[in-house]
């Protein structure tokens, strides 16, 4: 059963390999969205410092959301998905491939640029290990999450704006204890708080949320 | 074994099939035939347990497959009208992640074997992409040549083939019932399976 989900998540990272293209446009738009605040606002350290987290995050969430879409889309345009679901260990397991791949390919990228980007908001060292970590635990949960509401617009036209709407409530517990997190360090506070409470979400979004998502993946093959 | 019985089928207001049963035993094959839109799609697709029957019950081994799960998906092989291969990958690697994913054990050595087989020598590292409409129902098709899984349930799997491709595929499924195993077919063309009992089902 291990093999089967290593299976899927080699697969993941040799397609992810061989369409560059996707996995460059969601950094950029990272990139795009952190850049553009410190030149729009003007240089004020201390206003900047207050808004890094804030910004930072949500940038990293939407640019997570950018990539959902496509998580079976593909799979679901050649018939893989069908496959997939077909084979002999339970489709949960498959999902957690599936996420664990989407995850190293966006959220894992995103956490390794975020103290770059930080940088320009005049974030100290600790608050951008503090992003970094909270990026790395958070992403997960993003992954997991937003795999459900893919999962339930599979094969529906307009269905990048449906996963959106669905998905970006459950978003906002991750978006402010992340984002808390970081906040809580610039403050001086210390983040242990907000990093336990991600890690609980992270954990529910990559163990629990794939059963869901096996399930709104069947109804959307019927 | 498989057996269906009272199996019925409504898509939106219309009712597709009612009452449809049938028996496929060891060695037999259920030939599926129809009008397009008569459902042969349709009831491929509860044969596998991908959608459900609105009435009736499918049962393998005298048990109902929603309820066997994994045990029944592990002596299933479909083969959709889609073919589930990706146009990034080459047919080689297309092959190896479908037998990992259906958590089979391929060696190097029987994939070459089953490229060879369906004529893809030469190609085998070439991303599907670059091959033709053929070419690619062959990769998809490769799975089937060292398949050992009791069922097949092949969607139209003569489409897009030349004349010596549906002839060496009707060889290996026949070779197929020949070890015992079942398969359940639809087809538009005339073709001879060499080998095993052939069942019709009409779907009107």
């Amino acid at each position: 059963m291990i093999a089967a989900v290593g299976a899927i998540v080699a697969r993941d990272l040799k397609l992810a390999m061989r369409r560059q293209a996707d996995l460059v446009s969601v950094l950029f738009f990272f990139i795009i969205v952190a850049s553009l605040f410190p030149l729009g606002v003007g240089p004020e350290p201390q206003l900047l410092k207050k808004l890094a987290p804030g910004v930072l995050w949500v940038g990293a969430l939407l640019a997570t959301m950018l990539s959902l879409p496509r998580l079976f889309a593909d799979d679901y345009r050649d018939g893989t998905l069908e496959q997939l679901v077909l084979a002999p260990q339970p489709l949960g397991l498959t999902v957690i491939g599936k996420v664990l791949a989407h995850w190293l390919v966006s959220g894992l990228p995103l956490a390794l640029l975020a103290p770059v980007l930080g940088i320009q908001f005049d974030l100290e060292t600790d608050a951008l290990a503090t992003l970094t970590l909270s990026l790395l635990i958070g992403t997960p949960a993003l992954s997991g999450i937003g795999a459900i509401g893919a999962a339930l617009t599979l094969g529906l036209r307009g269905g990048g704006v449906l996963v959106s709407l669905l998905v970006l409530p459950l978003y906002i517990p991750v978006l402010i204890f992340g984002a808390g997190a970081v906040d809580a360090t610039v403050t001086g506070m210390g983040a242990e708080a907000h990093l336990s409470i991600l890690g609980a979400l992270a954990i529910g979004g990559v163990f629990f949320a794939p059963w869901a998502t096996a399930a709104a993946l069947r109804i959307s093959l019927e | 074994m498989l057996e269906a019985s009272n199996l019925e089928c409504v898509r939106g207001e219309r009712r597709l099939f009612a009452d449809v049963g049938f028996r496929v035993e060891g060695g037999e094959m259920l030939f599926l035939q129809g009008r397009n839109g008569a459902g042969k799609t349709t009831l491929l697709r509860m044969i596998c347990g991908l959608s459900r029957p609105l009435a009736g019950e499918i049962r393998w081994k005298d048990t109902d497959i929603h309820s066997l799960g994994e045990e029944f998906r592990e002596e299933l092989c479909y083969l959709g009208h889609l073919n589930a291969i990706k146009e990034e990958l080459t047919p080689l690697e297309n092959l190896s992640a479908s037998a990992k994913l259906a958590g089979e054990t391929l060696s190097e050595d029987e994939a070459l074997d089953a490229l060879e087989a369906v004529g893809l020598a030469g190609r085998e590292d070439l991303a599907c992409k670059y091959l033709s409409q053929g070419q690619k129902r062959r990769v998809a098709l490769s799975r089937l040549v060292h398949e050992k899984r009791a069922l097949w349930v092949l969607d139209e799997p003569f489409v897009a083939l030349d004349v010596a491709a549906v002839g060496w595929l009707a060889g290996l499924i026949g070779a197929h019932l020949q070890r015992g195993g079942m398969a359940v077919l639809t087809t538009h063309q005339a073709v001879d399976i060499p080998a095993g009992t052939v069942r019709e089902l009409k779907l009107s």
